[in-house]
């Protein structure tokens, strides 16, 4: 059985009550179609003269296209169109141009070099579902099988197999500096040195399906205006019409996307590979057309949450405190670069873990394998490190023979303590949570932990960004002329020493609202109106915090990123070659999985 | 052959919103003639309650029942621009977009209310039944509905607001990683019980207990929804799925449910959970986003009360049979 209560008794003077509808177990708007089996989802769209998409995909890990020779399977029964990666007019993308950050590396369609298995070079558009896949059988491939390479850390040695000729390197690069992402905070040396004995562990986590009821699609309809509409799976329809408008170089005006029920997205339904791919059957072909996988894609062609590899090493003193902590973490981001490099950034904001730790250090690599790409899910960039860094706590808490809940509550973070990442902590609740568990379980703590708090023992002294060691280990093209270490520091090289309290920057808060009149009138009689002992208000009752106010010089403003708008090219007429049919003798039938 | 019991613990925080900003939303709420409210967004509701969720805070907001409130998405010819449904932002990010839409349709109500009533707009209040009265006067009041009729037919005012809600992007220092990554964080804490059959190596979960801190519980029954579910994933995480189960090898692909394990009904564990509520200064009315942390504490916690009940460290996820018999076989029992 499950049961489920409010602990209301913690942090009852930072809540303000009397709310109306906030708070109530209000059944959903859409519940009756959901438990009727009613709700719309996008392949309940049906349309006269649907066509269907499906894909040839690459049999091997890593190989090179000699030829293609898809005469038989055009002249099949239904096959209306062979879309090949010459139809697609900007083959070339990275998910996160959208916001300014990494370099085109994946097509949509791959012209000369497969990288993973599953990896598609070219599309069928048939009348029926099982012409296109009939279809898709009978065209033949010629592949030069190449080295490939599936382990993140033989990726990194010096003569690995290039995956990803964007990156040179297997990794993700940097800031254009260096092939991983740092994280130094204090002098983890020095801290170890002086601990009273070291705790090591290395964690890993293999690739997970996100696993929807509904696998990823869309059916894109051309629409009399001489726009397209996509009903689509996605779980982020800006962002797949923006992706869709870019690969297909035709303005975002011209696409209409609806979106709707989706049958369970987990992160699995962002990388807006359904929409383009439809919308570019619909615009060849003038017809409806749906681009579904089936649930063999959906689990193997279908990026996964990415397996990621962590070691760690603690230095623990006599007290049970942790004086420095050290990552090295390696996030395997397959053939392409998806959303793998922002979870490097997300995980690295995330260390050392909700634990005051005056020495963290750690370097974090978006590593590219021979295996279908990754991308996010739910918990994406923290959920492999969050086991990593708990199993590394439970065996550090066995380490010093401490119960395992004092020893967290010991090195718990704490309101105003200063973070790894240089920001100080606030608005903490670790402490907490950890004696209602304690308390639930039967799990007996010390009495010492039990009167802890996070509002009391923090800041002070745990306030200031110590001296920090840093160096410029891991720059992009080291590794591949010769085995460099991945731990932080360990590659020799010169190192520097930034004074204590060097900050760069300061917190970023929200933007303020634009107008005067969305930031409301609390009325008198709201007890939100009065702030309580000079705390912030915790309820915007009417409008954001009471600290942000539109006549109030604006928070800091970091330099904007270069961030290209929606693309909005004019659109044009497609001046297209069809794609070349090639006549060389094929050694193997395409398929998907190795035969 | 033995069945051994063990216990393990894990406590997390949990970054709301996406890393370093940078994710707008946008929303837009508007009335109809007689005073009900359209709310009008991109965002996605994947099951989660996105549309539940912001009804009850446009209604809060506006001061009207959520019966009048309805939530329209997930199309990009009427709903301006979302950044998508992920990383716990939904409730952060277009909670606050729809506050401040609310807030400003609000303003336009209570202004057209006021020259109904011929008071000050400040000396209103709503009733959060569908009334506007004057604060002091009860017996003065108009309905919210014959306030946007004359809004509308007689005062030629629209009761409209638009709301955009934005973390500015943040630099990472390439030297040190100082970055602001988000402006608040969940937090969680996890014990499981665990037996373990030391000839099968099959792990059985016998109970967790879990506190969880979500900033404030906008809707109690959704809250409650994301952390049994997703406990019941991080369990599935924990001890069942993999696409690559030799990882790294690409051998022995799962390609359906037959071969893609999950744990069935049977194998749920009783769960008793507490909410704990700290609200962030900056989300809406507190509440923090709970989607994506509830899993995470389940997945160390039973991996270290395998360890807890017959000694085997299993490191490497997920926790299979095959790798406890292994680590029982190394330990030489």
């Amino acid at each position: 059985m499950t049961s489920f209560e409010f602990r209301r008794e913690f942090f009852a003077d930072e809540r303000q009550g009397q709310l109306n509808e906030i708070g109530k177990p209000t059944i959903r708007q859409d519940i009756l179609g959901h438990v009727t089996g009613r709700s719309p989802y996008y392949d309940d769209h049906l349309f006269d003269g649907l066509l269907h998409m499906r894909c040839v995909r690459s049999p091997h890990h890593h190989a090179r296209i000699v030829s293609v020779d898809f005469s038989e399977a055009a002249r099949m029964e239904g096959v209306r169109r062979v879309v090949g990666p010459d139809d697609v007019p900007k083959n070339l993308n990275t998910l996160l141009s959208l916001i300014g950050f990494g370099k085109e590396d994946e097509p949509l369609l791959t012209p000369s070099k497969v990288a993973y298995r599953g990896e598609p070079i070219l599309a069928i558009v048939a009348e029926s579902e099982r012409q296109a896949r009939a279809a898709v059988q009978a065209v033949r491939v010629e592949w030069e099988e190449l080295p490939h390479v599936l382990d993140v850390e033989e990726a990194l040695k010096p003569n690995a197999p290039v995956v990803n000729a964007t990156y040179p390197g297997n990794t993700f690069e940097y800031y254009d500096k260096y092939d991983h992402q740092k994280l130094r905070f204090g002098d983890v040396e020095q801290g170890f040195a002086k601990a009273d004995q070291i705790v090591e562990g290395s964690y890993r986590m293999s690739p997970i399906e996100q696993a929807p009821m509904e696998t990823c699609g869309a059916i894109a309809v051309p629409e009399t205006n001489d726009r397209i509409a996509c009903y689509t799976s996605t779980q982020a329809l800006f962002f797949s019409l923006a992706t869709t408008a870019k690969l297909l170089d035709m303005s975002s005006a011209r696409l209409h996307f609806v979106g709707g029920t989706v049958g369970g997205g987990f992160g699995g339904k962002v990388d807006s590979i359904v929409e383009p791919m439809s919308v570019l059957g619909a615009l060849l072909t003038g017809a409806p057309v749906k681009f579904m996988w089936d649930r063999e894609e959906e689990m193997q062609v279908g990026a996964p949450r990415g397996a990621e590899l962590w070691k760690i090493k603690d230095g623990i003193d006599s007290r049970g405190r942790i004086v420095a902590r050290s990552f090295t973490g390696y996030f395997d981001s397959g053939a392409y670069t998806r959303l793998s490099s922002y979870a490097v950034v997300k995980a690295t904001g995330h260390l050392p873990g909700p634990y005051s730790i005056p020495n963290v250090a750690s370097n974090v690599f978006c590593v590219f394998t021979n295996r279908t790409p990754a991308t996010a899910m739910r918990g994406f960039g923290i959920t492999g490190v969050d086991f990593a860094i708990e199993c590394q706590m439970d065996r550090g808490a066995r380490a010093t023979n401490m119960n395992p809940i004092d020893f967290r509550i010991l090195n718990a973070y704490r309101d105003g303590d200063m973070k790894a990442h240089r920001r100080l902590a606030k608005n903490t609740a670790l402490i907490e949570c950890c004696q209602v568990v304690a308390d639930k379980a039967r799990w007996i703590i010390g009495s010492q932990s039990r009167t802890q708090s996070s509002l009391r023992g923090g800041g002070g002294e745990k306030a200031h960004v110590p001296a920090t060691v840093i160096d410029e280990e891991g720059r992009i093209g080291d590794r591949r002329r010769s085995d460099v270490p991945t731990a932080p520091h360990s590659a020799g090289g010169r190192k520097r020493r930034l004074p204590e309290g060097s900050l760069r920057g300061e917190d970023v808060v929200a933007a303020p609202p634009q107008n005067p009149d969305m930031l409301g009138d609390a009325p008198a009689s709201d007890p939100a109106a009065s702030p309580e002992n000079g705390r912030t208000l915790a309820r915007p009752r009417f409008g954001p915090p009471a600290e942000v106010q539109v006549d109030r010089p604006r928070p800091r403003r970091p330099q904007a990123r270069e961030r290209p708008a929606i693309p909005a090219a004019p659109a044009r007429p497609s001046t297209r070659r069809p794609l070349r049919r090639r006549t060389s003798v094929s050694r193997h039938v395409s398929g998907f999985r190795r035969r | 052959m033995a069945l051994h019991r063990g216990r393990g613990f894990a406590c997390v925080n949990y970054p709301i919103g996406m890393n370093l900003g940078g994710d707008p939303s946008q929303a837009l709420v508007h009335s109809t003639p007689d005073g009900k409210f359209m709310v009008t967004l991109s965002s996605i509701d994947l099951g989660q309650g996105m549309k539940s969720v912001t009804r009850q805070i446009a209604a809060e907001t506006l001061g009207v029942p959520v019966s009048d409130v309805y939530v329209d998405t997930a199309d990009s010819d009427t709903g301006p621009h979302c950044m998508g449904s992920f990383a716990s932002r939904g409730t952060h990010r277009v909670g606050n977009a729809v506050i401040r839409a609310a807030t400003e349709a609000r303003t336009q109500m209570l202004q057209a209310a006021a020259e109904e009533l011929e008071v000050d707009a400040a000396d209103l209040e709503t009733d959060g039944e569908g009334g506007i009265r004057v604060r002091g006067a009860p017996q003065r009041t108009i309905s919210v509905a014959d306030v946007a009729v004359a809004a509308q037919f007689k005062q030629g005012r629209t009761l409209s607001g638009r709301g955009i809600f934005l973390v500015p992007p943040s630099e990472v220092d390439p030297e040190t990683g100082e970055m602001s990554p988000v402006t608040c964080f969940a937090h969680a804490a996890m014990a499981v019980e665990v037996e373990v059959d030391d000839e099968t190596g099959m792990v059985r979960v016998i109970e967790i207990n879990s506190a969880y801190e979500v900033g404030r519980a906008l809707n109690p029954k959704l809250v409650e929804q994301q952390l049994v579910g997703g406990a019941w994933m991080g369990l599935s995480h924990a001890l069942y799925e993999t696409t690559e189960p030799y990882y790294p090898d690409r051998d022995h692909l799962p390609v359906d449910f037959n071969t893609y394990l999950m744990p069935g009904p049977g194998d749920v564990a009783p769960h008793n959970i507490a909410v704990l509520e700290r609200p962030a200064e900056d989300a809406p009315f507190g509440g923090k986003g709970p989607g994506e942390m509830c899993a995470n504490p389940v997945l160390p916690a039973v991996a270290n009360a395998v360890f807890d009940a017959v000694g085997v460290r299993c490191d490497d996820l997920p926790i299979t049979p095959e790798k406890i018999l292994r680590g029982l076989r190394a330990n030489g029992s």
